[in-house]
């Protein structure tokens, strides 16, 4: 199979654990695993969001300014950077009471792609079709 | 013969889920599977040599390096691993260092991918 379809599941919130942004940058890996690939062999990562994972997807986070470390937001709008789909459960948005406007965008970065907000029936759609689903 | 690869976020010690591992990576290994293991987050424990196996704790050292020595491939995330101050000289022999890419990789030429998460 040249082309392999993997679903980062992201569902832990951005605090206590290192599992989602470790997460979203195994997603990011994808642009360079092509060097350990044979000519024609791709992986195609897309990235959901559900659940407390969604936590993750407030912009404005102080990570750096007051941990020193890079803000799950950063890594978000890093995913978009590379041209990942991030698609971010809409249901559970609203169970956290988290609008659009508070979620980030990388257009300062100079990313194409943005946050699409879904029903979870669309997520559901990109782990049926994933050859794996990875869980963080 | 089929390729399974496993990969593994949880701590050695305070969670048995490295345990399983190894018991099913040793299953799989005698029924004629090959076996991939990408070590990242607080499982790069696992790796670090001179682990004293008191009774109380689980210990990776002996069985990941008997899994290595039947050619199971281990690959531990390199950041990872020194963000936690482990140095390659401190990890047990064969232990492959490298990215995450290495797992995509590896799950790109899989049957089957266990993803075993972190904490």
């Amino acid at each position: 199979m040249a082309d392999i379809k993997l679903a980062f599941l992201i569902q832990r919130p951005p605090y206590k654990s290192e599992n989602p942004k470790l997460g979203l940058t195994h997603a990011i890996s994808y642009q360079t695993v092509e060097i350990l690939l044979e000519d024609g062999e791709t992986v195609t990562p897309t990235v959901c969001v559900v659940g407390e994972g969604v936590l993750g997807c407030v912009k404005d986070q102080k990570a750096m300014e007051l941990y020193g470390i890079t803000s799950t937001e950063m890594h978000v709008k890093s995913c978009l950077l590379v041209d990942l789909d991030v698609l971010v459960c809409k249901e559970d948005l609203a169970r956290f009471g988290i609008s659009e406007d508070m979620m980030p965008d990388a257009e300062d970065m100079g990313a194409d792609k943005t946050i699409q907000v879904v029903p979870y029936a669309e997520i559901q759609k990109v782990i049926e079709n994933a050859n794996h689903v990875l869980f963080f | 013969m089929a390729v399974l690869t496993i990969g593994i976020f949880s701590s050695l010690v305070g969670s048995m889920t490295p345990d399983f591992m190894f018991k099913l990576s040793e299953a799989a290994l005698e029924k004629g599977h090959k076996v991939n293991i990408w070590v990242s987050g607080n499982a790069v424990s696992l790796i670090k040599n001179h682990q004293k196996h008191l009774k109380d704790y689980s210990t990776g050292e002996k069985p990941l390096a008997a899994l290595i020595q039947k050619g199971v491939e281990v690959c531990t995330c390199e950041a990872c691993t020194l963000a936690r101050g482990i140095q390659k000289p401190d990890a047990v022999e064969g232990v492959q260092w490298n990215a995450m890419h290495w797992y995509l990789a590896k799950v790109h030429g899989s049957d089957r991918v266990l993803h075993m998460g972190g904490e």
